[in-house]
């Protein structure tokens, strides 16, 4: 399972990284495997925002749907229009290609209490 | 929880397992279900599906009473020819799909794992003089060979020409030098067949068929039951328990064609009752945009008004639709008719199309 060493993680496999003074949010290699082909995404609309801990769309893969959460609060700057056509890039990529939004942080400080990808390794092995 | 002799083999390649009819089976592979499904659907696709069980019914009586017992057309069958049917209570409503092939000797039918002991006791207290029931299921193993390139595959392993067995048909013959039964038969959209031999061969015949796959440069996987399902929903093929169940009378779930009136079967009086009164509500496929529509979804009208529910829906990787069957009140059941498939709270916009959303491969031959 891959981990990306720049992110940070929740413990509901939600990825952030640090792009300039955004964050981009994604869910973890090991989601997507567990999610399985994934066949939809729903995600919110630009300008919206939402607090730390919220659903911010929803990812369905063959056999479910599954919510994704903010990991840090915010207002939504992109969405990744592309996955539209492909959510499986998610499948593919999910740290690069297959991520879902970026996001202008509210409280900044929010990030520095997610996980390591040090200690999301070890959540998941478990 | 059953396993099937290629259990292990399943876990060894990496499949996701989960119960499925109190068997532990492979949901999807490596590969992934939608990979899976456009396998299936560009070359060769094996299923695992030992936990189908089969019946055979012998004596001088098997005749007149597999064609009272079941809804459709048997009397015309010639030896070796197969059919599906559905087997039916006096309510009309659906206690199995079967699948039943006329051998010289026997008929041999083929029933769902779920409803395998169900169907059994339904067989046995409908038993008349003359009729020997045997439940081979345990004793026997079964195998789909699946898709466009099936056949070929078949005719480099078999000791018959597959290729010259009609649609529709069996026969015996060996293949692997395993002696099999062989029906140009299945539940994909495909063309292919099932298989039937002694069950101690299972690891044999499907290790076998992956092989001489890939020596032929024919593109064969092992395929699991989520593209399995998708598969047979695109190519409008009921699954017990979702398009048709005790619940459901065979003419709501659409199958008139499968139930002849000129004969006496158990429910036909059901049916004529229900055809005379009017249907209330119908089987229909819908097409949605913005989600993927699943089992027990409420239906509703353009108005709000709850209309229906889904029971079973899906992406379709061929047709790239997100696709819902759900009984809906008759008068939204037309083709084009606009409605909401209610997901996560939010109507959805969706429309009636026609089923099935791909034309399996026996009717683009007739075609």
């Amino acid at each position: 399972m891959n981990i990306d060493k720049n992110a940070r993680y929740l413990q509901s496999h939600e990825w952030a990284r640090k792009e300039g003074d955004l964050i981009v949010i994604g869910i973890s290699d090991h989601a997507q495997h567990a999610l399985g082909d994934i066949v939809f995404v729903e995600l919110p609309k630009k300008g919206a925002t939402i607090a730390k801990g919220k659903a911010f769309g929803v990812v369905e893969s063959v056999k479910a749907a599954s919510d994704v959460y903010m990991p840090v609060s915010g207002t939504v700057e992109a969405t990744n229009d592309a996955l539209a056509g492909d959510p499986a890039t998610i499948n593919r990529d999910p740290y690069n290609a297959g991520w879902l939004i970026k996001i202008k942080p509210s409280n900044p400080a929010e990030f520095d209490s997610l996980l390591s990808p040090t200690d999301y390794e070890a959540q998941i092995k478990e | 929880m059953k396993e099937t002799r290629l259990h292990d083999w399943h876990v060894r390649a990496g499949a996701r397992m989960a119960p499925f009819a109190n068997y532990d089976m492979p949901i999807s592979y490596p590969l992934g279900a939608v990979e899976e499904h456009l396998v299936t659907r560009r070359s060769v696709g094996l299923f695992d599906i030992d936990h189908m069980g089969q019946f055979e019914v012998r004596g001088p009586g098997a005749t007149t009473f597999v064609s009272k017992l079941v809804s459709m057309k048997m009397s015309d069958l010639k030896d070796w020819d197969a059919r599906y049917s559905l087997l039916l209570n006096e309510r009309g409503t659906v206690i199995d799909d079967l699948f039943i092939y006329k051998l010289p000797d026997a008929w041999w039918i083929v029933v769902n794992a779920g409803n395998r002991m169900e169907d059994w006791e339904w067989f046995n207290k409908h038993k008349t003089a003359g009729v020997e029931l045997v439940d081979s299921s345990d004793e026997t193993y079964m195998i789909a060979v699946q898709g466009p390139r099936a056949i070929e595959l078949m005719d480099k392993v078999s000791e018959a020409k597959i290729s010259e067995y009609p649609r529709f048909t069996s026969g015996k013959t060996k293949v692997l030098g395993i002696p099999c039964l062989v029906g140009r038969t299945g539940y994909t959209g495909e063309d292919g067949v099932e298989l039937f031999f002694p069950a101690d061969k299972a690891l044999e015949i499907w290790t076998g068929l992956l092989d001489a796959g890939e020596k032929a440069g024919i593109e064969t996987k092992a395929i699991g039951l989520a593209a399995r399902d998708s598969l047979r929903f695109e190519a409008g093929m009921p699954l017990h328990g979702h398009e048709i169940s005790q619940e459901i009378n065979a003419l709501e779930a659409g199958f008139k064609w499968a139930c002849d009136f000129d004969k006496e079967f158990i429910g036909k009086e059901a049916l004529l009752a229900i055809q005379e009164k009017g249907l209330q509500r119908k089987l229909v496929t819908v097409t949605v945009t913005g989600g993927v529509p699943r089992e027990g979804y409420e239906i509703q009208s353009l108005q709000g008004e709850t209309i229906g529910k889904v029971v079973a829906g899906m992406y379709c990787p061929t047709v790239k639709a997100y696709a819902a069957n759900a009984f809906v009140a008759v008068d939204y059941a037309k083709t084009g008719t606009e409605l909401a498939v209610v997901i996560r709270g939010k109507p959805v916009p969706g429309v009636v199309v026609k089923r099935p959303l791909y034309i399996p491969a026996y009717r683009r031959a007739k075609e």
